[in-house]
């Protein structure tokens, strides 16, 4: 909001935020999963291994930390909580709440693909099953997320195919990171606390376990398509978004950094 | 002597106005060419405009809203600038004017992927190099027919 000249004209109405058990914790996850995988992809930036990629990746880690911002902003009406900012940088690693398949450490390109073709599939059907979300701010959001992310599909699954069908190194090197995320591949749909509270308003319109199935049965063609082995079930499901690793813990120091060194500071 | 007198804010006038604001990214359009104004409401304690941002993440949001309350300030009034989700921004709300614009400065409109064509020679004969463009708004494509690389705004 810009006021210029004195008190604004008039304050806007804004949907009355529905007081439905597990609406913070959906919100959290969501808008953790595109911060983490925003930020580890923004180190990418200046180190890609082609100049295009090097923009997109960053385009692409923008696109995500945008998001992810305007999540912890309704998760702040939600909760209360100041703003988007003190959310997403004033927790410690623990209280974070993104999918363990976001915990691996950046590690190569091949990695970097395997990972965002993992997550943005998900997203896609996470994101389709909050589409008619009865609270209006977050369908509106929805609605809006669902349009920049079909470009991240659409780039991702382009890189997905070239590693898969280059033979060699490439293929290889894909093999070796989708064989490293396989176990934590279906984290993002770890059941939430408040779940059926969620279900029963009309936020979520379907359990997270039957989302889980769908994506597992279009990501198991697109896999066949390529001559890539079928992804096994998660591991730990329990565990499937907290106890984050020395990887988290790390890119949290990283991304935490300045503004630990002056909280106060405006940008 | 002259005398600085506030021009009469109708929501007419107050469009007009707008009408002069550049995009920062895209200077090319004004907000208005954009499609991104979304309402103009006014009365007697201030201006209220809601724009709708073109992207999620936008990072050029902030210069918006300034450089609309300094626009608006020959009104003599309270100004707020406010986004909203309400609506979603699509491509196709660039105006036909804003579409020319782009195209002369060597942006292609907004079409579907695998629809756009070069701003340069009008060939359909085009390559996406990269869905990822400068801004978070635009995509990279070649032109085979005239061997140009351009930018085309994503259509969202």
């Amino acid at each position: 909001m810009t006021v210029a000249g004195g008190q604004p004209a008039r304050t806007r109405a804004t949907a009355p935020v529905p007081h439905v058990e597990g609406l913070d914790e959906l919100l959290r996850s969501m808008a953790d999963d595109e911060f983490v995988i925003g930020f580890s992809d923004s180190e990418w930036t200046g180190i890609a291994p082609l100049l295009e990629e090097d923009i997109a990746m960053s385009s692409l880690a923008q696109d995500e930390l945008g998001h992810a911002q305007a999540l912890y902003g309704l998760l702040a009406e939600v909760t209360g909580a100041a703003d988007a900012d003190t959310l997403a940088y004033d927790r410690e690693p623990a209280d974070y709440r993104h999918a363990r398949l976001l915990d691996h450490g950046r590690g190569d390109w091949a990695m970097t693909i395997a990972r965002r073709y993992l997550y943005e599939t998900s997203d896609a059907v996470r994101l389709a099953a909050l589409a008619q979300a009865s609270w209006r701010p977050l369908a509106e959001l929805v609605g809006k997320l669902v349009r920049e992310e079909r470009y991240h599909l659409m780039h991702v699954g382009l890189w997905l195919e070239r590693l898969a069908t280059t033979g060699g190194e490439p293929r290889d090197r894909l093999l070796a990171a989708l064989g490293m995320l396989g176990p934590d591949s279906g984290t993002v749909f770890t059941p939430l606390p408040g779940e059926a509270a969620l279900l029963e308003a009309g936020i979520l319109a379907r359990p997270m376990v039957e989302l889980e199935r769908d994506w597992r049965v279009g990501v198991a063609a697109r896999f066949e398509g390529l001559r890539l082995p079928g992804l096994p079930p998660t591991q730990d499901p329990a565990r499937g978004r907290t106890d984050h690793g020395a990887a988290f813990v790390w890119l949290h120091g990283e991304f935490t950094m300045v503004r630990r060194s002056d909280p106060a500071a405006t940008w | 002597m002259v005398t600085q007198v506030a021009p009469e804010p109708t929501v007419e006038a107050v469009q007009r106005a707008l009408a002069e604001v550049p995009d920062p990214e895209l200077p090319v359009l004004s907000v208005v060419d954009l499609g991104i104004v979304h309402s103009v409401d006014l009365d007697a304690r201030g201006i209220w405009v809601t724009i709708l941002p073109t992207f999620v993440g936008c990072p050029a949001l902030d210069v918006i809203r300034a450089s609309i309350a300094d626009r608006l300030s020959e009104f003599g009034l309270p100004v707020q600038v406010d986004t909203t989700f309400e609506v979603p921004w699509t491509s196709d709300r660039i105006s036909p004017a804003g579409r020319r614009a782009l195209a002369a400065v060597g942006i292609a409109p907004p079409s579907e992927p695998d629809a756009v064509r070069c701003p340069f020679c009008a060939s359909a004969s085009v390559a996406m190099d990269s869905a990822f463009g400068p801004t978070q708004c635009r995509s990279l494509y070649y032109c085979r027919a005239c061997r140009q690389p351009f930018e085309a705004l994503k259509a969202v």
